[in-house]
């Protein structure tokens, strides 16, 4: 599903003594099946882009398009395009609420009007594609569950909704460092099994930089910078100028460029940055 | 969302005179504010309760539109107690329809009530705009110490409120975050007959008891990781202390229930 926002613009307490712009003149398109990053500063209006994205706010003004229907309609299409839009929020381990697991994964469809069978089987395969055993945790209460199992838990089901975009608002914030590995190389496998267009919003640029095909940067309501992530990781002092920074091995490429050692700074992986430094070490 | 516009209870910053004053003084002083509008009997007497409270808020410095607006949370109310006294009061009738009849007297009592409740309302929020919530529970706190005599746990009564007050706002933010998570998930707060509303519910609700659990265990650790063991032998940050100003608004409270008590007895509308 392709995803268009055409200057989208948001007012928190429009008309208050607190008003503040959330979001302004944003425009973007992911097309179906890509996989983009959203980075940006705390506040930058991430977590606003996203509520927007599938019609859980609705803009002041601009418009949200997916696959061509404007999801803020009043009609059938539109409530469907909203349902093929999954967000996951941060923390969406306390979402959980029902008495099993099998049960709260089941809740997103039943809500959608899908008959029990169907949402058993929904929330089977999405269980499997997170990685949590069915007959296993299956009957057991979410909440006796570890903190990164719970999660996938969470994840699981918004995926039983069978979205086609899936949004994911930092699925690894508080996670351990295995946790964080795993919960990512969850999404990439989620990417490729299902083809889903995914945004992934992240504070880590390494990952952004990973895994990304695209990258969108937002900076106080605006989007900043949209591209490839060998174009927006260039812009080195542009990024720093916002509160962001490049990925670790370039951060670290730049420094060694500032102390006098000829190197390439705009290399965003740490084999190569190794290679790299390599390299210019025999140079010299 | 709409539970943020309620300003009711809000405290709103400012360092004007009223701000200043001791809360001791102020929670006094609104007390017995509160006690004259029901001491009084006539629309004179309103009229001067109206003119002082009016120059309170005035001094204040709290924008007259920004209390209105906590009107807005109880305008039910208002508008119920008034129609229920329009309809209910016995007296000489001047429109009768069926069974619903209202009376000369009904409709002054309508008013009377309706004014009343506007001023209450008037009158407590700006006890609670212009004093932040801490300096009002120590308040409370002080005022109550003597019934501790008599078995009335002051400070911890004072701690729970000042605890409860310090996390709706958090409550509040975790309730919208949750009921948007399960929005995301296709669940419907707002349609459907009570019972499926109710049910609707309960997706909210769990989780939110869940945060609240891990909310009071975490703060309930890291005071006693502060050493906190009750109120016994505590002493304050910022200890109060009576000023010229709290003398000052004593002797106006005084002059003011005086007034408002002789107004009471002179033959008036």
């Amino acid at each position: 599903m392709r995803i268009e926002v055409r200057d989208l613009g948001y007012i928190y307490s429009e008309g208050m003594p607190f008003e503040s712009v959330a979001l302004e003149g944003v425009s973007f398109t992911v097309e179906s099946g890509e996989f983009a990053a959203v980075i940006g500063h705390t506040g930058s209006g991430k977590s606003t882009l996203l509520m927007h994205l599938n019609g859980l706010m609705k803009p002041t003004h601009g418009c949200v398009l997916a696959d061509g229907i404007d999801i803020n309609e009043k009609t059938k299409e539109a409530r469907e395009a909203r349902r093929k839009v999954g967000l996951v929020f941060q923390y969406p381990e306390y979402q959980l609420f029902e008495e099993t697991v099998l049960k709260d994964v089941c809740f997103g469809p039943k809500n959608y009007g899908f008959s029990p069978e169907e949402c058993e089987a929904k929330a089977i395969s999405a269980l499997k594609l997170v990685g949590i055993d069915p007959d296993v945790k299956g009957s057991v209460s979410p909440f006796e569950l570890s903190g990164g199992e719970k999660r996938r838990v969470a994840i699981a089901g918004v995926l039983a909704m069978d979205p086609q975009v899936l949004i994911l608002d930092e699925p690894t914030a508080g996670l351990d460092p295995k946790g964080h590995q795993d919960i990512l190389d969850m999404v990439k496998k989620i990417h490729t099994d299902r083809n889903l267009t995914i945004l992934l919003v992240s504070h880590n640029m390494d990952d952004a930089a990973r895994l990304a095909d695209r990258i969108l940067v937002l900076d106080k309501g605006h989007l900043a910078m949209d591209g490839t992530p060998q174009e927006v990781f260039s812009h080195y002092d542009e990024l720093h100028s916002i509160g962001l920074s490049t990925p670790s091995a370039s951060e670290l490429l730049h420094l060694l460029k500032q102390k006098g050692l000829n190197v390439n700074p705009n290399i965003f992986d740490e084999d190569e940055a190794a290679e790299e430094i390599v390299r210019a070490l025999n140079n010299k | 969302m709409a539970i943020k516009d309620i300003t009711l209870g809000q405290y709103y910053p400012g360092d004007s005179v009223i701000h200043r004053l001791d809360p001791r003084t102020k929670l006094i002083g609104t007390v017995l504010f509160l006690v004259s509008l029901f001491v009084v009997k006539s629309f004179t007497g309103f009229l001067f309760c109206a003119i002082c409270l009016g120059i309170l808020v005035k001094l204040s410095g709290v924008p007259f539109k920004f209390m209105a607006r906590g009107l807005k949370a109880v305008m039910f109310l208002i508008v119920f107690t008034a129609v229920i006294n329009l309809f209910m009061t016995p007296g000489t009738p001047i429109w009768q329809f069926g069974i619903l009849k209202i009376a000369r007297e009904g409709i002054y009592r309508a008013v009377f009530m309706a004014i009343r409740l506007v001023m209450l309302i008037f009158g407590s929020s700006l006890l609670t705009l212009t004093t932040k919530p801490v300096a009002m529970t120590d308040g409370m706190e002080r005022l109550f110490r003597p019934l501790a005599k008599l078995g009335l746990p002051s400070h911890e009564l004072a701690m729970m409120m000042t605890i409860a007050l310090r996390f709706i706002p958090t409550l509040l933010d975790e309730t919208d975050k949750i009921m948007k998570a399960q929005t995301a998930r296709g669940a419907d707060f707002e349609s459907g007959n009570l019972r499926e509303r109710a049910k609707g519910l309960i997706p909210l609700l769990v989780p939110l008891f869940v945060s609240a659990f891990r909310i009071a265990a975490d703060l309930a650790m890291a005071m006693e990781a502060r050493c906190y063991r009750g109120g016994d032998g505590r002493t304050r940050m910022n200890g109060m202390a009576f000023t010229r100003l709290d003398r000052i608004a004593a002797v106006l409270i005084v002059l003011y229930f005086a007034a408002v008590i002789a107004i009471g007895r002179l033959p008036l509308f």
